[in-house]
């Protein structure tokens, strides 16, 4: 217990009696964990809309007015038991009124519907079809409408008018969203290992700073991890200090800007991202870990006396 | 006559070895610095020590003398393993140390107090946390600090300077704090580089009389100098190297062989009876 309190007695001194090397570490964990608490949930966000947008796109498969309900009844297994579909959503003459009016009233529009002689609807009853993987989307399609005798695409139902080609639509979504999820991952790792490399630099130079101290102390005889545990002391009080930085700026910058516009713009509204509470955690944890564990490490080289 | 720090490392293992006819009544242990024909080559093809074998027993006080890079320094690295011998054994109290595992070389060297000659002080630590450390490496108890630090100070008549740094401190002082630190612990092994080399005469004095009164408490103590006048003085024991041999070893010697053109003069005054008139 005397040695846990002497232990942290000289990580703290050390950090007073030299402050520099300790401020140059705070500030480089601060901005490194700024760093990952901005790309966390933005990864997240974007990573989310990607999937959202995915999920989006299905095939429309539109039907005659004349079908009969037990022919639509039909339908809908036939469709369901496709393999790679994942849902079938039948959508009423009445109910796409409603959607094209919702729409409208949404966009403040005026609403041409009403213009329609004698209450009468133009719009077609329809399924959406939603394959399980947008890479499936082709497959499901041709299952729907195999190649007939003649060599067209004949639908699979009489009542089908016409499935929905939305294929230009699907292929430039899924080569879009793709490439953003890439080159989020990307840049995310290069982030994160220049912000690994810059804390371990940090850290290597305030111990070389103090290289010929360690050496001594080798001398007169203490072990090394009567060398290392006051250093990693100060790791922990500097990782500590940073994330702490880091988080306060990240807690302004959530109160006063994101949550304000979270409102009016849907993309960073980011509803499924992570919590602030688990965020802050993690942050902390990870800032603490790294710069006591790099101290640590780092030390080694200089312990071979 | 003399009470003996005995545990670890330093616990004699060997038994039945005969000793040397002054230390009959401790021939059970072993001497507490032996060398069989170690040799040191330094990368890039320099010997610093070559065959050297000697030994030193408890209690003693022994001088070490020779010229600047006859292997001296060398020496005195390898007893605390700082650097390990290219060939041959070194051994402390019986133990050759090349078999210690780096983890019980911290042990090694509580049990042996080094003055630096370069003093290696923690510069961001007072005189008193200096001296201090070497307790605290060792997981001494606060109240032994306290008792144990400002004793080891007033043995080298630093006990009014506790709250200085010591780049705030003169050399002598500063090399009589390493003597402080070095010995804090009461170590059954003292080793000395150089403790007065770029003192003046006066403050060498006191070192030495220092490193005196520590052996009178029955430390084997070990100096390397240059210090002609002082070897000359204590008629101790001097071990003389030169170019990485042993060369000399003397139970009661000069700093050289050779007379000085003083001694040889005096000598001659005796002879002739002739009165110096200078005196």
């Amino acid at each position: 217990m005397g040695r846990v309190i002497f232990f942290i007695r000289e990580g703290a001194r050390a950090l007073r009696r030299s402050a520099a090397p300790g401020i140059a570490s705070i500030v480089t964990v601060a901005v490194t964990v700024l760093l990952l608490g901005v790309l966390i949930p933005v990864l997240q966000t974007t990573s989310g809309k990607a999937d959202e947008v995915r999920e989006q796109v299905g095939l429309r498969v539109f039907l005659f007015d004349d079908a009969s309900p037990e022919e639509i009844n039909t339908l809908q297994t036939q469709i369901q038991e496709i393999r790679n579909v994942e849902s079938v959503e039948f959508v009423s003459k009445a109910q796409a009124l409603k959607i094209l009016r919702d729409r409208l009233d949404a966009e403040n529009k005026e609403d041409l519907t009403e213009q329609l002689p004698g209450a009468s609807n133009p719009l077609p009853a329809s399924f959406n079809v939603k394959p399980d993987d947008l890479d499936n989307m082709e497959a499901v399609r041709s299952a729907l409408t195999p190649p007939g005798a003649d060599g067209k695409p004949a639908p699979i139902s009489p009542i089908i008018d016409e499935v929905a080609d939305s294929r230009d639509e699907a292929t430039s979504i899924r080569t879009v969203t793709g490439a953003v999820k890439w080159f989020l991952l990307v840049i995310a790792a290069l982030l994160l290992a220049a912000s690994l490399l810059l804390v371990g630099n940090t850290i290597r130079l305030s111990i070389y700073a103090r290289r010929r101290e360690v050496e001594v102390m080798r001398l007169v005889g203490a072990t090394n991890w009567f060398i290392r545990w006051p250093f990693m002391v100060e790791g922990l009080i500097c990782g500590f200090i940073g994330g702490a930085i880091a988080v306060a700026v990240l807690f302004l910058g959530k109160e006063a800007v994101v949550d304000p516009l979270a409102d009016s713009i849907n993309l960073i509204r980011g509803e499924d991202t992570i919590a602030f509470a688990t965020l802050i955690a993690i942050l902390l944890g990870v800032a603490m870990a790294v710069s006591a564990v790099g101290s640590g490490l780092t030390l080694r080289r200089f312990l071979r006396v | 006559m003399a009470r003996y720090q005995t545990s670890g490392i330093l616990r004699g293992r060997e038994r039945g070895q005969r000793r040397p006819e002054h230390l009959t009544e401790r021939r059970s242990k072993p001497p507490i610095v032996e060398l069989r024909q170690a040799s040191k080559v330094y990368a890039g093809g320099h010997v610093a020590l070559e065959r050297v074998s000697l030994r030193v027993d408890r209690g003693e006080f022994v001088f070490l003398v020779g010229p600047t890079g006859c292997g001296k320094s060398t020496l005195i690295k390898l007893l605390i393993r700082e650097l390990e011998p290219t060939e041959g054994e070194v051994l402390i109290a019986g133990k050759d140390i090349a078999t210690l595992s780096n983890d019980r070389i911290p042990y090694l060297r509580r049990r042996i107090g080094t003055v630096f000659q370069d003093f290696k002080l923690l510069p961001s630590r007072t005189v008193y946390d200096n001296v201090a450390y070497a307790l605290q490496v060792i997981g001494a108890a606060r109240s032994e600090i306290r008792t144990k630090v400002p004793d080891a100070l007033r043995l080298v008549g630093l006990a009014d300077k506790t709250k200085n740094y010591p780049d705030q401190l003169s050399g002598g002082e500063q090399q009589r704090l390493s003597v402080a630190r070095a010995f804090v612990n009461h170590p059954p092994l003292l080793l000395a580089d150089e403790p007065t080399g770029n003192l003046d005469p006066a403050t060498s004095v006191g070192i030495m009389q220092t490193l005196y009164r520590i052996n009178k408490t029955g430390t084997t103590v070990v100096v390397v100098t240059h210090d002609r006048e002082m070897v000359d003085k204590m008629r101790r024991r001097v071990i003389g190297l030169d170019a990485g041999r042993v060369v000399r070893d003397q139970a009661a010697g000069l700093y050289s062989d050779e007379e000085s053109t003083r001694e040889f003069a005096a000598r001659l005054r005796d002879e002739l009876g002739v009165e110096d008139e200078r005196y």
